[in-house]
């Protein structure tokens, strides 16, 4: 008898080879598949075991509620509420502006624009969301400064406003991206059955459209606000970095991403004060976990709901 | 009854009017926004900018270290990132079942894309820097800007792969093709538009943040990197230096460099999007 000429050198059959080389891939791209949970995970407890140290030394409440941030004084101080406090205040001006602006003209250009008008405004949109956060401080420093400085008669431009009106601009195409796509998504006959029932167009929008859309908007005022509170170098450029415990929307201030980006650069690796912007991180990062979770949520119900 | 048809459609046009006027101002601070970048960059931009190093503490001379520095980023970035990515679409939209389980890495993607950049910094930092004793470098910075894009190259690739009819993958499957060969050789390539541009998008995205590099990769003045275990410039990097120097006005180099990358990834972008509507032409379904 002789030999099956498909014998290989393991001494496997053909198809049992290429059953192992499936397995073997199949192996992998699971393993890929898990690579997000496992790097949030990573992400989680790197923050947590670096907050470790200042969070058992200076205790948790104490950061949070200390109006005092004084990393290099004897005894150092780590209260950061006014650094809270600012991102609150820089995420409101941002939000103020973006929300309006950008359900408006979601609402517009999935309802009333022309095709090419729609695609014409997508694609500018796009360009908005690809220019960097960098770029975006420059001009907050250079253009948005001097002309709040100017309305306000101020010292300085740097302000907590200056930097939530950039902030807002860069939080607009998020909010009009996933709004526009809450509105695409709802079924057509509900358009045309109110617009069968006599309904004009803007009837429609107001009281069948966007109603029906409203937890697709909800998420992408969520996703807006993480943006918005999560973003760096403008507030680190154009806030003023001070630190200000004040409702003021035009006194500068210092927002916790600014602080980490301002301060982790002169740390002693393991010491103390490594250890509390490392807490402050943590912090925003539960944050804006909870805002994503929010919005995600939201948005998985609605898709559920339109699948049908 | 005659009235209230003409108030609501008059009422009809005045908010066509205010969110259009909304999406119009919009438009225009985008223009506003590339003007401006090009009118005040524009005349920095000389062969010499982009080909020369930084003198006289920046001031003087080219960028060419700060624009190395970043492409060599934006490169190990996608070494790192694309094969996971896609093969993490892959799982998601051909291999996951639905389910708990899957749910669970979905709303991880999503909360990944919304990790803030300064957070990936910090992270990167603990992990690649110290931890794994990479040190400032390109090395450590690459890979804390691929943990920053999987989730938009996992998106892409999950949505360009969902949008392949599924007669092909039954086809493929019905003709004896494993899984593996059927995602390899029919719904890959009939997805490559897709997700060859959004991975594109997430990369652009990559090359132009700063956060994430700041504690990780970057530094002020450096000569051309050489290796993935030197520290370098770059551009987003360069620029927010420059901006905040205390010399006033800043020097015409921060303009050119902000003009500089905005325009390439500007262009990569564009070039990207105008390759997937040829390729998208060529495949009917």
């Amino acid at each position: 008898m002789k030999d099956e000429p498909s014998r290989n050198r393991l001494g496997l059959g053909r198809a049992a080879a290429r059953r192992a080389a499936e397995a073997v891939v199949r192996v992998l791209i699971t393993a890929s598949g898990w690579t997000a949970i496992a790097v949030l995970a990573a992400i989680t407890v790197f923050l947590v075991l670096n907050a470790q140290q200042a969070i058992s030394v200076v205790g948790l409440v104490h950061m949070l509620t200390g109006k005092l941030w004084y990393p290099t004084s004897t005894p150092p101080l780590f209260g950061f509420l006014p650094y809270i406090l600012a991102s609150l205040r820089a995420t409101f001006v941002a939000l103020i502006v973006a929300v309006p602006l950008g359900v408006a003209a979601a609402v517009y250009i999935s309802e009333f624009a022309g095709r090419r008008v729609k695609e014409v405004a997508k694609t500018i949109i796009e360009f908005m969301a690809a220019v960097p956060s960098v770029v975006y401080g420059l001009l907050a420093v250079t253009v948005a400064g001097p002309l709040v400085k100017q309305i306000f008669s101020l010292t300085s431009g740097l302000t907590i406003l200056t930097a939530g009106l950039i902030l807002g601009i860069m939080a607009i195409p998020t909010i009009v991206s996933i709004s526009e796509d809450a509105l695409h998504a709802v079924p057509n006959d509900l358009r045309q059955g109110s617009l069968a029932l006599g309904n004009t167009l803007w009837q429609t929008v107001y009281k069948v459209i966007v109603p029906s859309a409203s937890s697709g908007i909800f998420a992408a005022v969520m996703l807006g606000l993480g943006r918005a509170i999560g973003e760096t170098m403008v507030v680190l450029m154009a806030a003023g970095n001070t630190m200000t415990l004040t409702w003021s929307l035009i006194a500068s201030g210092r927002p916790m991403t600014a602080v980490m980006a301002g301060e982790m650069g002169e740390t002693v690796q393991g010491g103390l004060h490594y250890s509390a912007l490392f807490v402050v991180g943590l912090t925003l990062f539960l944050i804006t976990f909870v805002i994503n979770l929010a919005a995600d949520t939201v948005l998985e119900r609605q898709r559920a709901r339109w699948r049908r | 009854m005659k009235a209230r048809i003409r108030r609501a459609r008059f009422f009809e046009k005045v908010m066509k009017a205010v969110t259009g006027g909304a999406a119009l101002l919009i438009i225009a601070t985008a223009f506003a926004l590339l003007g401006y970048l090009v009118y005040r960059g524009a005349p920095s931009i000389t062969w010499e900018f982009l080909t020369a190093v930084p003198r006289k503490f920046m001031t003087q001379g080219g960028i060419w270290p700060a624009i190395l520095g970043t492409l060599l980023l934006t490169f190990w970035t996608a070494v790192f990132a694309l094969p996971v990515g896609v093969l993490a679409g892959v799982y998601l939209s051909e291999y996951a079942k639905r389910g708990l389980r899957t749910r669970l890495i979905r709303l991880s993607i999503a909360n990944m894309a919304g990790v803030p950049s300064i957070v990936y910094g910090l992270f990167g930092y603990a992990l690649f820097v110290i931890a794994l004793k990479f040190k400032v470098s390109i090395l450590s910075g690459s890979l804390t800007l691929a943990c920053l894009t999987l989730p938009v190259i996992i998106t892409a690739t999950e949505e360009a792969l969902r949008q392949v009819p599924s007669d092909l993958r039954q086809a493929s499957l019905a003709l004896g093709a494993s899984r593996w060969r059927t995602t390899y050789k029919v719904i890959l390539p009939a997805a490559a538009p897709g997700v060859v541009t959004g991975s594109i998008l997430g990369l652009s995205r990559a090359a132009g943040e700063t956060a994430p590099i700041m504690f990780t990769a970057a530094f002020f003045s450096a000569p051309p990197a050489s290796s993935v275990l030197d520290k370098s410039m770059a551009l987003p990097y360069h620029i927010y230096i420059m901006a905040t120097q205390p010399v006033r006005p800043a020097p015409a180099v921060v303009w050119g460099s902000a003009l500089v990358l905005v325009a390439g990834i500007s262009i990569i972008n564009i070039a990207a999007a105008a390759w997937r509507s040829r390729a998208r032409r060529k495949i009917r379904w």
